[in-house]
């Protein structure tokens, strides 16, 4: 198990690497040039070659590189090119917001995805999965975006259950702060909703037939032991396994949401750096991304090992 | 419904009672009815098998009596006693709670596949105990403590560390023993064993069967064996139930059933079963002394020299030797079996004579020639000398493809003649199955396993092979085609001179077929010989209980 996070961390530890460089040359191949969003539209191509070189950016690319790399571990992300903040400071004042949404909109997720799931399959061709089904088909076929304006305009607005903007942090006021994440986790957490609930049901019914089931069943087991712990618990490792596959999803799902709903978050300051050339900017928030992409996916992996005794990792006892 | 049979002396000796049973399933095509009044009974301590070919209804049988009809099944018509009381209305769907309390508390269940009746992801003695908790007998450390108790009884060594361990961690047989523990945890009065060692070893196969039959004489316990094996049943049953299509055709003591079947039906499978058939004479071969003699002084048809194969395991730094220096030659027109349980590298041993697995060392020669020989040309030429035929019927042709289309595709890959004559060769060799020429448009889905299987063999012959390699061919196949498949392989060797290598792991159907015998053990070749030898004076200790394991010795 110890061999197998090593070898895990080293594996991670080159890809961030590597992500830090297609990131830094992508960047900069966009149309644009930071040093002429810095200086403005009006300044003399003098103010505008100034700005460039004071941004190093007149230097190779491979020095620009280097200069980064060296900063990187010293764990200087660099200063923002439009606003002279720390990237640092910018990405620990908003990432919590999006992680908050985020993790909001895994749990809306599972537990309304894997509970329909469980449902359709137990009362398989009755009405109830008629519904999850429609459900699902709804929830994934309309945008986000336009959900959440719905939202907005009939829960918000309209009937005044929950507010249309803003956000109170967690650790000054959780209950507010739960008011204030719903609308936005539910919209955010829909479409991923209907994937696991598909999931599951699949699973379910394949579970629920198998001969394990009715083994359990010829012991005497009740109804509903054999569903939640026998077909439930072998057809949650399907569900982990999307979960992980689709957070990369949330994540982009998320600057939308963030956008409608006005939320201060990590979506906000990617989509204002990107469009302000602000290289900094966008390099510290992709890698911050990655970094999250790969806890996930390892963290996927150990519970698969919880989950499905089969799925060995790295040996272990045999 | 629910309430005490009224003649008292039903319930006396007997158990369980199954009267006028009709069990229907709701198709797409509407109700399709697969049971037609049944009638059965078991009586306290004693042992009944009922057997029958795939379809007949026999399982179908016993799941209804616990209550396990598949999804849309439904009892239709007649009624179920236990212990003299009506249970139908619960098992109809009725009385969820009596139904509860039928299952595992009065009637165990021995699942048909040890591989797939366990839960993947619970420990082995939880899985145990759980039959005691649900029947509230024990719980906590107490449950966990009997579980470990069953498991020893039910012949686990080591008990108490393989309670913790999960089901991927324990052999077939193993788990089989899991099963039993599982259905006796909460001593029910009749244990239903529904082919409970079909996908056994044939010396497993006869420990389970022992074991099974110890536990249930010690504690008095009925038991309703549901089998295929006429031969099986005979050993170990007082009475012998026969099915075919949803009826009851015959029953009686097994000696007598086994002796002078009354029944069409019952005389046909009695013909068929292999294990009986292997202790009486063996039927004549063909002429394979002419055959040999006439062709005296030509190359054998296939020459096996020390072959080796090697795999590399995972996380172990030997590798292990699953084809361990194995020689033997096939002379033409004549058949060898390669013998061995699972793992004793026959399969192995079949691939690397197809060239379907490269050998670590050794050879293999097709007539004087090698797969591994120079030259494209020469290497397509060894190929087309020898054909497979594999087990599984359903899995070995691709079912998107028309019969002639699978039959037809050696021809075209070899470029044999053209669209006309190879639809006129597509049909010769359907006469040669014995398959009517109108089957020619379907699809394997349209066709039944015996059928599919005759495919496989036409599809063998389409290229005029040399060594025709047939793996587990018929052990798929119900006895009553299977005996069909091996007649169809008989009369081909006649016919066309064919040479067969046959590998099975059951010694039953060698004695039908088989001129020489190899039996492999580990990667060896622990025996070698003809088969009147082999069976009748076996010299290696493996072989001597291979065959008493064969059941069917009682009658």
């Amino acid at each position: 198990m110890s061999r197998f996070l090593l070898t895990r961390l080293w594996q991670s530890a080159v890809t961030l690497v590597l992500a830090s460089m297609v990131v830094f040359a992508g960047v900069r191949a966009l149309p644009g040039d930071p040093a002429l969003a810095v200086a403005g539209e009006e300044a003399t191509p003098e103010t505008v070659a100034a700005v460039r070189a004071q941004l190093g950016l007149d230097q190779p690319l491979w020095v620009q590189y280097g200069r980064y790399a060296s900063n990187l571990l010293q764990g200087d992300l660099g200063t923002s090119v439009r606003t002279g903040t720390p990237v640092s400071e910018l990405i620990t004042g908003t990432l919590p917001v999006t992680a908050w949404l985020s993790l909001y909109a895994i749990l809306v997720a599972i537990v309304v995805g894997v509970g329909t799931g469980v449902v359709a399959a137990v009362r398989r061709g009755r009405w109830p999965e008629l519904v999850a089904n429609g459900f699902s088909l709804l929830a994934l076929s309309v945008p986000s975006f336009w959900l959440g304006l719905l939202a907005i305009l009939y829960l918000a607005v309209g009937l005044g259950w929950f507010p249309a903007s803003g956000y109170v942090a967690p650790s000054e006021d959780p209950l507010r702060a739960v008011y204030h994440l719903t609308l936005p986790a539910v919209i955010l957490g829909t479409g991923l909703a209907a994937v696991i609930m598909r999931q599951t049901r699949a699973s379910m019914l394949q579970n629920l037939s198998s001969d394990y089931v009715r083994t359990a069943r010829a012991k005497g087991a009740s109804r509903s032991a054999v569903v939640l712990r026998f077909a439930l618990r072998n057809s949650l490792v399907v569900v982990v396994t999307l979960v992980g596959l689709q957070l990369g999803g949330l994540i982009s799902g998320a600057v939308v949401t963030e956008r409608i709903f006005g939320l201060p978050g990590f979506g906000k300051l990617t989509l204002d750096s990107v469009f302000s050339r602000d290289y900094p900017v966008i390099e510290g928030v992709v890698l911050v991304v990655t970094l999250a992409y790969i806890v996930i996916n390892l963290a996927v992996d150990v519970v698969y090992s919880v989950l499905d005794p089969r799925i060995r990792v790295g040996g272990g006892a045999r | 419904m629910t309430g005490p049979v009224t003649s008292q002396d039903q319930s006396q000796g007997e158990f369980l009672r199954i009267e006028g049973l009709d069990v229907g399933y709701t198709t797409s095509a509407g109700q399709q009815q697969v049971l037609h009044g049944v009638d059965l009974s078991v009586g306290r301590g004693q042992t009944v098998a009922v057997v029958g070919a795939s379809g007949s209804g026999k399982s179908t049988t016993a799941a209804a009596a616990i209550g396990l009809l598949a999804g849309n099944g439904r009892i239709t018509g007649g009624r179920i006693c236990v212990a003299g009381e009506d249970v139908t209305h619960a098992l109809r769907g009725g009385d969820e709670a009596r139904l509860r309390r039928l299952r595992g508390r009065q009637i165990g269940l021995v699942p048909q596949d040890p591989m797939s009746n366990l839960n993947p992801s619970a420990r082995i003695g939880r899985q145990v105990a759980e039959t005691l908790v649900v029947h509230g007998l024990a719980k906590g450390a107490a449950a966990r403590e009997r579980a470990v108790e069953l498991l020893q009884e039910a012949g686990i060594p080591d008990a108490g560390r393989r309670a913790k361990q999960y089901p991927h961690e324990f052999s077939g047989g193993m788990r089989q023993r899991v099963l039993i523990a599982i259905a006796l945890a909460a001593e029910p009065e009749l244990l239903i064993a529904d082919e409970p060692t079909s996908a056994l070893d044939v010396t497993v196969q006869r420990q389970i069967l022992d074991h099974l039959q110890e536990l249930t004489r010690a504690r008095g316990t009925s038991l309703l064996l549901i089998t295929h094996d006429l031969g099986l049943a005979s050993d170990r049953c007082d009475d012998v139930v026969v099915m075919s299509e949803g009826r009851v055709v015959e029953r009686g003591p097994a000696r007598r059933i086994l002796a002078t079947p009354e029944h069409d039906y019952t005389r046909a499978l009695v013909a068929a079963a292999p294990s009986v058939a292997a202790r009486t004479a063996p039927r004549t071969r063909p002429a394979v002394a002419a055959v040999a003699a006439g062709r005296r002084g030509e190359p054998p048809v296939l020459e096996v020299r020390d072959l080796v194969k090697e795999f590399r395991v995972r996380g172990q730094r030997e590798k292990l030797r699953a084809v361990d220096g194995v020689s033997f030659t096939v002379p033409a027109g004549t058949t060898t079996a390669v013998v061995g349980e699972s793992g004793s590298g026959k399969t192995t041993t079949a691939r690397l004579v197809l060239g379907l697995e490269e050998a670590t060392s050794g050879s293999v020669l097709v007539r004087g020639e090698s797969l591994s020989s120079s030259g494209r040309a020469r290497r397509r030429a060894v190929r087309r000398d020898m054909q497979p035929v594999f087990q599984d019927p359903y899995g070995s042709l691709d079912p998107t493809m028309t019969v002639e289309k699978l039959i037809d595709e050696p021809l075209r890959i070899f470029a044999v003649g053209d669209p006309r004559s190879r639809r006129t060769r597509v049909a010769e060799l359907l006469d040669h199955v014995a398959l009517s020429r109108t089957l020619a448009q379907r699809r394997p889905a349209e066709l039944s396993g015996g059928q599919r299987q005759r495919v496989a063999i036409a599809r063998a012959l389409a290229l005029d092979p040399k060594l025709v390699v047939c793996d587990e061919a018929v052990s798929a196949l119900d006895v009553l085609v299977q005996q069909q498949v091996l007649q169809l392989l008989e009369r081909l060797q006649e016919d066309l001179g064919l040479t067969y290598l046959f590998i099975t792991h059951d010694l039953a159907v060698v004695r039908h077929l088989a001129h020489d015998v190899l039996v492999m053990r580990r990667g060896r070749v622990v025996e070698h010989g003809s088969v009147d030898d082999v069976f009748e004076r076996p010299q290696h200790e493996y072989t001597v209980d291979l065959l008493s394991a064969i059941p069917g010795r009682a009658a």
